[in-house]
């Protein structure tokens, strides 16, 4: 088996390729880059009709929710550009055309993820983006070194976390092929969920998104350090810090998840 | 007749052959719900009564929204789907059958309704009433107009997503628009947050829109704030928006197959 650096290499070759084709078509792309942006701005439309009523959602105010909204939805934006397109990865289990992943010398899951590079996402994260100008324009923040960079760290960690959470569960469909919806409940319902202060959610979610789908560590965990705000959990400080080391655990879990999914893969006779 | 009626058989038959589709998609929404519910039961403990809605109108909102966002067509291919068969040329197959194209549409957008109606809406509206606190009108009357509201609310979804189809017409490209019409969609049509927080003249225009017509309509019928405050004028308006979208879609599609160039093969 090749190593990391080699097999690193050999994705950013087929991303770059991925890249240079859809740049073909520039107004398509720049057309889709505005769509997806504005659909994502509507998550946050939602926050801002809130804040238009009540002056605060249980004791975070508009410009703390949007700092967990920008940390959320920029780390998901980058997921779902790199790998997205796991939403159609039932069809090349139910065509079968997964069996050329399987007869090729590079592991499944790189072949899977660099099939595609949706570059039309990228308004997601300019969105994002934005909404963390407004997030750091408004709120007052004790800035230290550490926070300046738990920001850029928080959104690779988020990021990095949602992936594993998604190959995790994209393994679903090697037993159940027309389930994939499922899996949007975890994904897209993740997202959504890390836009907002896990206290405001009930006891069996939080327990949820803390200790088994560790979607708290996306931008809850993070945003309550950059703000050097009181955790309503009451959790360990410690977690505060731990979203790195939750992204790496969270991704040898998903890889071991997915390797040994592979091992139950019945062709379909493509 | 008798084809409306197999057509429409046929658009049941499309999604029922797919329950574990079903259940995933039941699964998300009710997901969806329980998220929505309570990020509103935080809001409420700022306020008592936000537009009309006091706290069981508004988890109300939640289930009935999240029931039926697939009935009347919020997300999915339907936004898209005879755009794809005009970009791939597909549809000159279906300018030569004999039989109208929009009406063949609409009848099987009925069944697949239907379908959702019974395997979707129902149970992830009955879970909702079962877990939350909820509003359930006493009066048989009003489940009747509710009703109602919501059969014209699949009709003015289906004109509104069939005009949306027929931007690739004209459009190389109908990604993009399309994108732009679900975030639009999404925004004024209730679907994430009810129109009534909206600020007042954001709130009365955006109820006039055809997109209020397709969800926020039936649910201001059920928790009883509507428009006005009057149930009759919402289901006028809802009529209004059926009735025009169709006759605007019938004259695009008909502008639209006079421009249409299929590549030949």
């Amino acid at each position: 088996m090749a190593d990391a650096r080699v097999l690193a290499g050999i994705y950013a070759r087929l991303v770059g390729a991925r890249i240079r084709s859809q740049l073909e078509y520039r107004v398509s792309v720049a057309l889709q880059l505005v769509g997806s942006g504005l659909l994502t701005a509507v998550d946050f439309a939602a926050i801002a009709v809130i804040f238009a009523n009540v002056p605060s959602l249980g004791d975070w105010s508009l410009g703390e929710v949007a700092l967990l909204y920008a940390l959320a939805t920029t780390s998901f934006a980058l997921t779902d550009i790199a790998i997205g397109h796991l939403d159609l990865f039932p069809q090349m289990i139910r065509e079968g055309t997964f069996d050329q992943i399987l007869v090729r010398p590079l592991p499944s899951l790189l072949q899977v993820v660099a099939s595609d590079f949706a570059l039309r996402r990228f308004g997601k994260v300019l969105q994002g983006l934005a909404v963390l100008a407004f997030a750091l324009a408004t709120v007052e923040i004790d800035w230290t070194l550490g926070r300046v960079l738990a920001i850029p760290l928080a959104i690779v960690s988020g990021a990095v976390i949602y992936g594993a959470v998604w190959v995790a569960l994209a393994t679903v469909a090697f037993w159940i092929v027309d389930a994939m919806e499922l899996v949007n409940a975890f994904t897209y319902g993740g997202s959504f969920l890390s836009q907002y202060p896990i206290g405001i959610f009930a006891r069996w979610l939080r327990g949820l998104v803390v200790f088994v789908v560790p979607l708290a560590f996306v931008a809850y965990f993070p945003g309550l350090y950059v703000l050097g705000k009181e955790d309503e959990l009451g959790l360990p400080e410690a977690l505060r810090y731990a979203s790195p080391v939750v992204a790496v655990a969270a991704t040898l879990v998903a890889g071991a998840v997915w390797r040994n999914a592979v091992r139950h893969y019945r062709s379909a006779g493509g | 007749m008798r084809l409306d009626w197999e057509l429409a058989r046929h658009g049941y038959r499309r999604y029922a052959a797919y329950p574990g589709a079903t259940y995933a998609g039941l699964f998300t929404n009710v997901v969806f719900g329980f998220l929505i519910a309570y990020i509103l039961l935080a809001v409420y403990e700022h306020a008592e009564v936000i537009g009309g809605y006091d706290v069981r109108d508004a988890i109300a909102y939640v289930w009935i929204s999240q029931a039926l966002l697939t009935v009347v067509g919020i997300f999915g291919a339907s936004w898209y789907e005879l755009a794809r068969r005009v970009q791939t040329g597909d549809v000159a197959t279906d300018l030569q059958r004999p039989l109208d194209v929009q009406r063949a549409e609409l009848v099987q957008d009925l069944g697949r309704a239907g379908y959702h109606v019974l395997w979707r809406a129902l149970p992830q509206f009955g879970l909702g009433a079962l877990l939350f606190e909820i509003t359930i009108p006493s009066e048989p009357g009003r489940w009747l107009l509710f009703a109602l509201s919501v059969a014209l609310a699949v009709l003015a979804g289906f004109g509104v997503r069939f005009l949306v189809n027929l931007a690739s017409f004209w459009l190389l490209d109908y990604r993009g628009p399309v994108l732009l019409a679900i975030a639009v969609n999404l925004l004024l049509s209730g679907a994430i947050m009810p129109l009534a927080f909206f600020p007042g003249w954001l709130d009365t225009a955006a109820r006039l829109t055809p997109f209020a017509s397709m969800l926020q309509a039936p649910i201001d019928v059920y928790v009883g704030a509507p428009l006005g405050g009057s149930t009759a004028l919402v289901l006028a308006l809802q009529t209004f928006w059926a009735l025009a979208l169709y006759g605007a879609g019938r004259a695009v599609f008909a502008a639209g197959t006079r421009k249409l160039v299929v590549q030949g093969g």
